[in-house]
């Protein structure tokens, strides 16, 4: 069993912030391997340590240059590889085109599962992993709770509004992950070591086939962006908040009529 | 129609799910602004009662009927008839909710179109001759403004932006067919299993009764849940609460859970993990309950009530059922 994992280092959360430009500052705060990424990558290396025949899980990433530091942290848990995309030229990408650079670095490799986070902390729009399916031509299962691999064939537990299907597609396939998937394990100072060791290899646009890309007339890079962002403001903030506290029927009256006076009761 | 707004109507189990409507209501004001029609459009394997339903908030709706989304994944059997039609009349913008079949919908749409996607909208304004997209941001300390490049795109609008308003009089459904030239892999759908639940879905929440790690245990939960009952509320989970067994993942509020915007939160035991605020901190009113004076909760509440919290929430519920006779 081979896995390709997709997994963005993104600015831990509550340290983010926007440069002048609007656009996400990656070089000042510590960056962490995005959460749902995470719940990707240990559901990936349990795929593999519970295979008959082995495998290896390789990380995918598309971000600047210094991305290497969180993708070590990745090997660290158990990837036998990284693959870093990284180029001046993609800063700034959109949805679209990052879909593209993603599917063009995967038609690299080889693999029976890519396995993404349904969603990021910092972008957050959710929609990446499906392009990347729809564009290699590969069966895209999402939002997934659960991942049974058999046979060729691999069956997915998918959240929906009001429940869950089982959805079932050969592999080679694409599957979206959420935190039901399960916790992702922690480093051991084995693994922290060891990922010191292993390769990361970076790969420049320079060096992808974008011919698929270009063939639907998409111009990859931030400055084919389909969409930017061109401003920003702070949320206007809350104030000091009312406080409550004495006995607990005073209190719940209180409550009572504060509720009561935003007509929320 | 060249050049429409389109919005693309969803089910939740039968019935039309809530923010199709309400995406409906806000693609309508979006057209009236920017002097375009606004169209809806459904699709599935027979969508002309859900595209009836839809009509209720739109002058028209496209039913397109895709027999493959019967058996197979919803979002790839009707992306290609949906790029199909979009490239057969022409219009300018596609509306969806940010559901899990919106966004994957999106995704797909956008690699099979080449348009650009801004995601997450909270509210779009028709300026300079095309839509300026506000999304709320890094857990809903920034609002940003966000534009295409070019000249079609589609927004993924996150439910409760807007109330959703049904028209005066019911709209028409036009039934249509297309033959897309191209399909994408079949992932056959095996079983769907709906779980009875008289609880709306907690993005679609007016008023969410969150538990965090204070309430201790399944005993606890109870309590969450008559004052959610009392509120007409739907229960809500920190990811401690969720992963401690006592609420399904379905529940959870957060950076990998849920990004909620209720009238009214109600936070009991949740002292606020970064983590856990981007996903609530865009709550109209915040109400936290905390033994903790000092928990981060506070620094985005409106009210804070300090203090034992079964003690409180079980005057509460006295006071409130007081209240209401």
């Amino acid at each position: 069993m081979r896995i390709v994992v997709l997994a963005k280092p993104v600015p831990d959360a509550g340290q983010e912030r926007l440069r002048n430009d609007f656009r996400m500052d990656r070089e000042a705060t510590t960056e962490v391997i995005n959460g749902n990424d995470e719940y990707a990558l240990e559901a990936a290396l349990k795929l593999v340590e519970a295979s008959p025949d082995g495998g290896e899980v390789v990380l995918l990433a598309m971000a600047p240059d210094h991305a290497q530091e969180t993708l070590r942290k990745g090997l660290a848990l158990g990837a036998a590889s990284a693959v870093l995309v990284t180029d001046p030229a993609l800063e700034g990408s959109c949805a679209l085109t990052t879909a593209h650079v993603l599917a063009a670095a995967l038609r690299e490799l080889s693999f029976d599962l890519v396995i993404a986070g349904v969603d990021t902390s910092d972008g957050g729009g959710g929609v990446v992993a499906a392009g990347v399916a729809a564009l290699l031509g590969l069966p895209y299962l999402s939002y997934a709770a659960r991942i049974e691999p058999s046979d060729g064939r691999v069956r997915v537990r998918r959240i929906t509004p009001n429940g869950y299907e089982v959805l079932e597609a050969p592999m080679p396939a694409l599957i979206s992950a959420t935190q039901a998937l399960g916790a992702p394990r922690y480093p051991t100072l084995k693994g922290i070591m060891g990922a010191r060791r292993k390769e990361i290899v970076i790969r420049t646009l320079a060096d992808l086939d974008l011919a698929g890309a270009r063939a639907r007339g998409v111009e990859v890079g931030g400055a084919a962006a389909t969409a930017r962002v061109t401003g920003s403001r702070p949320r206007a903030p809350r104030g000091t908040p009312k406080v409550v506290q004495g006995s607990p029927a005073e209190a719940a009256q209180e409550v009572v009529t504060f509720l009561a006076e935003r007509r929320l009761i | 129609m060249a050049g429409a707004i389109w919005v693309l109507g969803e089910s939740k189990g039968s019935d039309l799910a809530r923010v199709s409507a309400e995406v409906a209501t806000l693609g309508s004001a979006l057209g009236a602004a920017a002097g375009l029609d606004v169209v809806g459009v459904v699709a599935g394997a027979s969508p002309d009662g859900l595209a009836a339903e839809f009509a209720r908030y739109l002058p028209l709706v496209h039913s397109l009927a895709v027999p493959e989304a019967a058996e197979t994944a919803f979002a790839s059997a009707v992306g290609p008839s949906l790029a199909a039609l979009v490239e057969r009349e022409q219009p300018a913008y596609l509306l969806v909710g940010a559901t899990s079949d919106g966004r994957d919908i999106a995704g797909i749409l956008s690699v099979l179109l080449g348009w650009g996607v801004i995601a997450n909208a909270s509210a779009i304004l028709w300026q300079d001759g095309r839509p300026e997209v506000e999304v709320s941001i890094l857990g809903g300390k920034l609002l940003t403004t966000s534009v295409f490049t070019g000249q079609h795109g589609i927004i993924t609008v996150r439910p409760t932006s807007v109330t959703a308003e049904p028209l005066a009089s019911r709209g028409s459904v036009v039934p249509v067919t297309v033959s897309p030239e191209i399909a994408l892999p079949a992932v056959t759908v095996v079983s769907r299993v709906a779980e009875e639940s008289e609880a709306v879905p907690i993005d679609e929440a007016r008023v969410i009764v969150c538990a965090g790690r204070g309430v201790g245990g399944p005993e606890g939960m109870h309590l969450v849940q008559a004052l959610a009952n009392e509120l007409g509320g739907t229960v809500g989970a920190s990811r401690a609460a969720v992963d401690s067994g006592w609420i399904p993942y379905s529940q959870q509020i957060g950076q990998t859970g849920k990004t909620v915007k209720p009238r009214l939160y109600v936070g009991l035991g949740v002292s606020g993990a970064m983590q856990h605020m981007v996903g609530m901190r865009t709550s109209e009113t915040i109400v936290a309950v905390n033994r903790d004076a000092e928990a981060p909760i506070a620094e985005v509440a409106d009210l804070v009530v300090i203090g034992d919290l079964f003690a409180f929430v079980q005057a509460l519920i006295s006071a409130l059922q007081a209240r209401s006779t």
